[in-house]
């Protein structure tokens, strides 16, 4: 009961967290957008526009939601909810802060003993990252069925190349962290955090007192590049947002929708940016793991201070991939195929293979 | 021009080096420039953008906005309803009715009764300005023209009159002084080759 009572507060801090987060990552964009095109973006609404995504909030809802007479109208209905519900619940099993042993507790009020806070919502997860991945690659229904039910060439197009690209980057996405989770040695996210961290410290010459070098960016970087291109692709982020593709396509699978509908697929994807970015951070820099911060300090302060740092470090992947955003242009089609079977599939099986051998080689 | 002309140059179109070939150093140089651009406008307010009520932006000098009709010293409108603007003018929105200049003005035959530009229709091009052989018609840096209909946005001779006035001082005509000798060309140029 205790647990349960303690899940649904953190589900609702998390989902509360993200989506407001979402809503300040939009006007994030817009001003990064803005900036790299020196202009200065939105700055009317309340100081430095802080306003503005109430505004942006606000319009969504207001306007007319214009639902065409020729669309499958079920699926066209379901299409959003998807977007929505598939970005939202892989956040179950990402830790936003220490978990286990290091994680602070509090003592509960009439007897009813100590509470554990995990900063999880479902803690001890051994099969974690395949959870997100799994539930990830479902998003791409929301776009696959939104091309198809509205009815329209352009959709339909967009529809069809996302699901050839979805097929496509699964597998670099999916191999590209085989070798970190190899050196690892668990498929839960924490303790793939936890080894980062241990690691880091162990390091011979000297090098431990530097605290960072056991982070996944440093042990395997080829796998480091390889998941960061692929999540590009799995987020529909440019360069590889083909299905969305505003000059050929005209907005691709969103083109019929309107007001809130298209707005729920805009959180989905910011959503899902914020899922790949605390992926991203957990599987390759350590997570909530600086130099001077380990897994053996206990209490609340330890804990906000990771948290503190494992957000931050979200925050910075995320402006990262805006930054990319308006660094590189869309790829062509076949260009996106070639990239990743002719490329990125190639070398992360050698990645892969070659992290076999060398733990192999060092462990037996 | 056959496509075996000896004269054709054939560009090959260059082939990727190992490093842009791998995208990795290639991607770095370009984060390089779009982060210079984010940092010089969050940090150093590099941005080329106004925020326009309250900033206004100051049009290049042969910036061609919305019309003017110039005066003389004696404060008479200059044009002497020859009809070479409307003539020259591309898009047809200028109207000329000539009436006979009153004989206390010795110094032309003709001036006209009434002069009439759509703003809507006149495309901006500036040929009228060009064809004015008395310099009397002018193109000012005003940009900001709005009318409420259409009626509203076709200028008479009185409302050109008045942008001269309010135009003045920022932008005084042209051509009112003779050119000096110095703005002849100052090298002579090549002889065209075939």
């Amino acid at each position: 009961m205790l647990v349960l009572i303690g899940i649904v507060i953190k589900m609702l801090v998390v989902v509360g967290v993200t989506q407001g987060a979402v809503a300040y990552l939009i006007l994030v964009e817009r001003k990064v957008a803005a900036y790299a095109q020196d202009r200065i973006g939105p700055n009317r609404c309340g100081p430095f526009a802080l306003i503005q995504p109430l505004a942006d909030g606000a319009k969504m809802l207001l306007k007319e939601d214009v639902i065409p007479g020729y669309v499958n109208k079920p699926l066209y209905l379901l299409a959003p909810l998807i977007a929505i519900v598939t970005a939202t619940i892989g956040f179950a099993v990402v830790p936003f802060g220490p978990v286990g042993v290091s994680a602070p507790g509090v003592s509960l009020p009439f007897g009813m003993g100590d509470y554990k806070v995990d900063f999880q919502i479902a803690p001890a997860i051994d099969i974690g990252i395949v959870y997100v991945f799994a539930v990830g690659s479902l998003a791409v229904y929301a776009v696959i069925l939104a091309g198809w039910a509205s009815n329209n060439k352009y959709s339909f197009i967009g529809g069809l190349r996302s699901s050839a690209q979805l097929i496509s980057y699964e597998i670099p996405l999916g191999l590209s962290i085989l070798p970190t989770v190899l050196l690892a040695g668990s498929l839960d996210l924490n303790a793939i955090i936890n080894y980062q961290d241990a690691l880091g410290e162990s390091l011979p010459f000297g090098l431990g007192s530097l605290g960072f070098l056991g982070w996944g960016v440093f042990t395997c970087p080829i796998g480091f590049l390889i998941f960061l291109t692929s999540a590009f692709a799995e987020t529909n982020r440019l360069p590889f947002d083909l299905p969305e593709s505003e000059q050929e396509l005209i907005g691709g699978f969103h083109t019929e929708y309107s007001a809130m509908k298209f707005g729920m697929f805009f959180l989905g994807e910011y959503l899902h940016v914020i899922t790949v970015s605390f992926l991203t951070v957990v599987l390759f820099f350590g997570g909530w793991d600086l130099p001077g911060l380990s897994q053996e300090q206990v209490g609340w302060i330890p804990a906000l201070l990771k948290t503190g740092v494992l957000v931050g470090k979200v925050a910075l992947m995320i402006v990262f991939m805006m930054w990319i955003r308006w660094t590189l242009p869309r790829f062509r089609y076949d260009q996106l195929m070639d990239l990743a079977w002719k490329a990125l599939i190639p070398l992360a099986l050698v990645n892969l293979v070659a992290m076999m051998v060398f733990l192999q080689a060092t462990r037996s | 021009m056959r496509a075996d002309d000896p004269s054709l140059k054939r560009i090959e179109p260059p082939t990727l080096k190992w490093h842009e070939k791998v995208y990795v150093p290639t991607i770095l140089q370009g984060l390089a420039v779009t982060g210079r651009h984010i940092l010089g406008v969050a940090v150093a307010s590099q941005q080329v953008t106004v925020q326009y009520p309250e900033e206004q932006h100051v049009p290049s000098p042969n910036y061609r906005g919305v019309h003017r009709l110039n005066k003389d010293e004696q404060g008479r409108v200059k044009c002497v309803a020859c009809m070479l603007c409307a003539t020259a003018c591309p898009a047809h929105c200028i109207d000329i009715v000539g009436t006979t200049a009153p004989p206390e003005w010795p110094d032309r035959e003709k001036y006209p009764a009434s002069f009439v530009i759509d703003e809507l229709r006149c495309i901006y091009c500036g040929m009228c300005e060009e064809a004015c052989p008395v310099e009397a018609i002018e193109l000012t840096g005003l940009y900001d023209i709005t009318g409420l209909s259409r009626e509203e946005m076709i200028y008479d001779k009185a409302k050109l009159l008045s942008v001269y006035d309010v135009t003045r001082d920022a932008e005084p005509m042209k051509y009112t002084q003779v050119p000096a000798e110095a703005s002849a060309p100052t090298r002579i140029l090549p002889p065209l080759s075939h």
